[in-house]
């Protein structure tokens, strides 16, 4: 008796997802005894589609799966038994050949991601869930619960790291007539996707955090305010909360009490600084979202001026945890005052590349050689980004650092939401800083003149220096223009939209420096710095750089050795990375 | 009691619901977006009547949030993912074909009503990255070569069904 999951989020379904569930079905149309089913993200983005197979007793995780494999681990594993080994990449969770990736996880958070139907109350309910509403109604009071959150040190996961108990219980003593608990899911930093995983891999949990929260500061209306670009989360959430309703789950007089919590979903419209939490309000009444001073803050005078508890995605889903098994066993896990794990989107040039959920005060080094595998293609670590557009660069020498809100935040970096990009030598650090920079720029909502123009006068600085056009006091002006914006933005997005920029001079000054005294660029990535050529006796004239060529300015006979038009070449690098026989010179 | 506004773009239950109330103006503005591809002129006049926020308030709404736009875009909606894991990947080389072989000049939208180009803070699928969308497809993995071939594909299934 055979049951087969097929991860479907985002990454499971643009890797073709679907058309693997879709070749499964049809394969096993007349079979009534094999169960086939759905799930959320299982965090190995780099195997997806992954599919499981489990007989009841051994879990046999298939990755890179597509139409083709799907026909033969049918035929074999399922009609005959016989598990297709070359194509398993985990057994029973801890062993294969990527039980590395998972043996240092621990996870809280993604506790269900990937093993459970997100649609499904039922097989939320049969892994503890809404037990966790249901002791604290029935058993404790708001304070006690609030006391609970406090003592096990759950700090907020969407970057600051403010205490999470702390923030119930200003809003739990401002006395008004209707409160309102938010879960902030307007994910907008580049490469990150924590929260999208959670919202489509386990909606449940979420909304058991609202509502465990709202039962503490006395609200009986919570908004997920969720980012229109993730639609399938959006989909998944409508649905859960339709059938919460259905259930009696959500509504009055809840789980025989007289608690009533009811959840609304509000879509964002694409603006970053809605991540703020004054914007976001601002938005859910429907009106543009600049962030307004603070204070009040929102647990005073928030959403339609009544108070409010805003917490992350990630927050919240901790928060059921938490209840169940104790504040005591949360506070175990971690650093003197970062407790618990934290959810990492890891992207870049790590070898295994997903979602991944380690204890606080794990090393940096730790997860990017042992969860992630270490560099691809033998290349060497030069340094994570951690934080987004507001975080910055924590180079190899400082790769021993804990993750931990605070040893991160003396490197310069921030913890942030979760994203970390693994870089290697050829990455400029230059061109990186540009990337961010150009990023915040864009979402600037222009209430501060410093934000606003400080981050258009520093990104024309960093655009000249990639382009070999930089000035020998460029590096001291970014430096302070820098610091100004700084000190002088209301909000997060302009007090840390420097910080990529500030760090990168810190700890790679040097990159900086080349770029304009030598119009080098040390990691050979910034394009108007470098020039390709052929190399005569190394080129066959196999022709393959030719045709990729986005230019068309590579050219020759076959067989025999190719030019490049050096007056045509944009500087893609397009025939160096294609090139089987290291004919390309770039230099 | 108010009457209920005559609409073009709502249902007549939709207004119902969000009449004379101003936090519904972003919400409808996605409905209109969702149906029409844009924001007509039209609608905005009947937003207004409907929450009994100004035009020009709505306006504002709309020039500050980055999903709504005021013109038609083209058959099919290409978004090009640059967020960090595409961007390391030269997602920028695919722009500049896509500018090159769609003859886009400062514009996002080419002549013949086809293809609309809109770069993307992330698409969430990094693992594939460089990644691009056109419509609800994801294609991945995407080289120049793949790219050409993908557009040339569209183009051509664009023109037989005009």
């Amino acid at each position: 008796m055979y049951k087969v999951t097929v991860g479907m989020a985002t990454c499971g379904i643009s890797a073709g997802a679907d058309k693997v569930y879709k070749s499964f079905e049809t394969f096993l149309k007349d079979n009534k005894d094999i169960t086939l089913a759905t799930t959320g993200c299982m965090g190995m983005c780099y195997k997806e589609p992954l599919v499981e197979i489990t007989d009841g007793k051994t879990v046999y995780l298939y990755g890179d799966v597509d139409e083709k494999k799907a026909q033969k681990i049918v035929e074999s594993h399922l009609k005959n038994n016989t598990p297709v080994d070359e194509f398993i990449v985990l057994k029973d969770y801890k062993s294969g050949a990527e039980q590395q990736f998972n043996e240092r996880q621990y996870k809280i958070v993604l506790r269900n991601c990937g093993l459970i139907d997100p649609d499904s109350i039922e097989e939320y309910e049969k892994r503890d869930g809404y037990k966790a509403i249901r002791k604290v109604l029935s058993s404790m009071t708001p304070d006690e619960v609030i006391d609970v959150v406090f003592k096990s040190g759950l700090r907020g996961r969407g970057g600051a790291g403010f205490l999470t108990g702390q923030k119930w219980k200003f809003a739990k003593s401002s006395v008004a007539d209707q409160k309102y608990v938010i879960c902030n899911a307007d994910e907008g930093d580049p490469g990150a996707f924590m929260d999208r995983s959670v919202l489509e891999g386990d909606p449940h949990s979420v909304i058991e955090g609202m509502m465990i929260c709202g039962y503490a500061i006395g609200a009986s209306v919570g908004y997920i305010y969720c980012r229109a670009e993730y639609p399938l989360a959006v989909r998944r959430l409508k649905k859960a909360i339709r059938l919460l309703e259905e259930k009696g789950y959500l509504g009055d007089n809840l789980f025989g009490s007289n608690f009533s919590f009811r959840i609304k979903l509000k879509e964002g419209a694409g603006a970053f600084v809605c991540g703020e939490e004054t914007a976001l309000m601002q938005s859910i009444e429907g009106k543009r979202g600049p962030p307004r001073p603070r204070p009040p803050y929102p647990a005073v005078k928030g959403l339609w001026g009544k108070p409010t508890n805003i917490n992350n995605v990630e927050t919240f889903a901790n928060v059921p945890w938490i209840i169940l098994n104790g504040w005591e066993k949360f506070a175990a896990m971690g650093t003197e005052k970062s407790k618990g794990t934290k959810v990492f989107a890891i992207a870049g040039k790590a070898v295994r590349t997903g979602l991944v959920e380690v204890p606080m005060g794990i090393t940096i080094r730790d997860v990017v050689f042992n969860v992630c595998g270490g560099i691809k293609d033998g290349k060497k670590f030069k340094a994570v980004q951690m934080g987004g557009p507001s975080g910055g660069c924590i180079p190899e020498s400082l790769a021993d650092t804990q993750i931990d809100y605070e040893q991160i935040t003396k490197t310069g970096a921030i913890m942030g939401s979760g994203g970390l990009v693994v870089m290697d030598e050829t990455t400029c650090m230059v061109e990186m800083a540009r990337f961010f920079l150009n990023f915040t720029q864009l979402e600037s909502c222009g209430k501060c003149t410093s934000c606003r123009i400080g981050t258009l006068r520093m990104l024309e600085i960093l655009e000249r220096i990639v382009e070999g056009k930089g000035k020998e006091d460029d590096i001291d002006r970014l430096v302070e223009m820098g610091e100004y914006i700084k000190k002088t933005s209301q909000c997060g997005l302009g007090q840390t939209a420097p910080n990529p920029v500030l760090t990168t001079i810190k700890y790679f000054r040097d990159e900086y420096e080349a770029h304009i005294r030598e119009k080098r660029c040390p990691a050979h990535s910034c394009g108007a710095l470098v020039k390709f050529s052929i190399i005569p006796e190394k080129c066959t004239g196999c022709m393959i750089c030719a045709r990729q060529c986005p230019a068309n300015c590579i050219s020759g006979e076959k067989k025999k050795p190719h030019v490049i038009d050096q007056s045509k070449c944009t500087r893609c690098g397009k025939c160096f990375t294609v090139c089987n026989f290291d004919a390309i010179l770039k230099d | 009691m108010q009457t209920i506004p005559e609409s073009k773009f709502f249902e007549r239950e939709t207004i119902e619901h969000t009449l004379n109330d101003p936090s519904q103006v972003i919400p409808l503005l996605q409905k209109v977006q969702e149906k029409e591809g844009y924001v007509p002129e039209k609608a905005i006049e009947e937003i207004s009547e409907i929450t009994g926020v100004s035009v020009s308030n709505i306006f504002s709404v709309i020039t500050f949030y980055k999903q709504f736009r005021l013109r038609p875009p083209g058959k099919y909606m290409i978004r090009v993912c640059d967020g960090t894991a595409c961007h390391v990947n030269d997602a920028r080389t695919l722009l500049d074909i896509l500018n090159d072989e769609l003859k886009l000049e400062g514009t996002d939208t080419t002549e013949d009503g086809l293809f609309t180009v809109m770069p993307v803070a992330c698409l969430g699928c990094c693992s594939l990255a460089p990644v691009i969308m056109i419509n609800e497809d994801t294609h991945g993995k995407l080289t120049p070569q793949k790219l050409r071939k993908i557009i040339k594909e569209y183009q051509k299934k664009g023109k037989e069904t005009n």
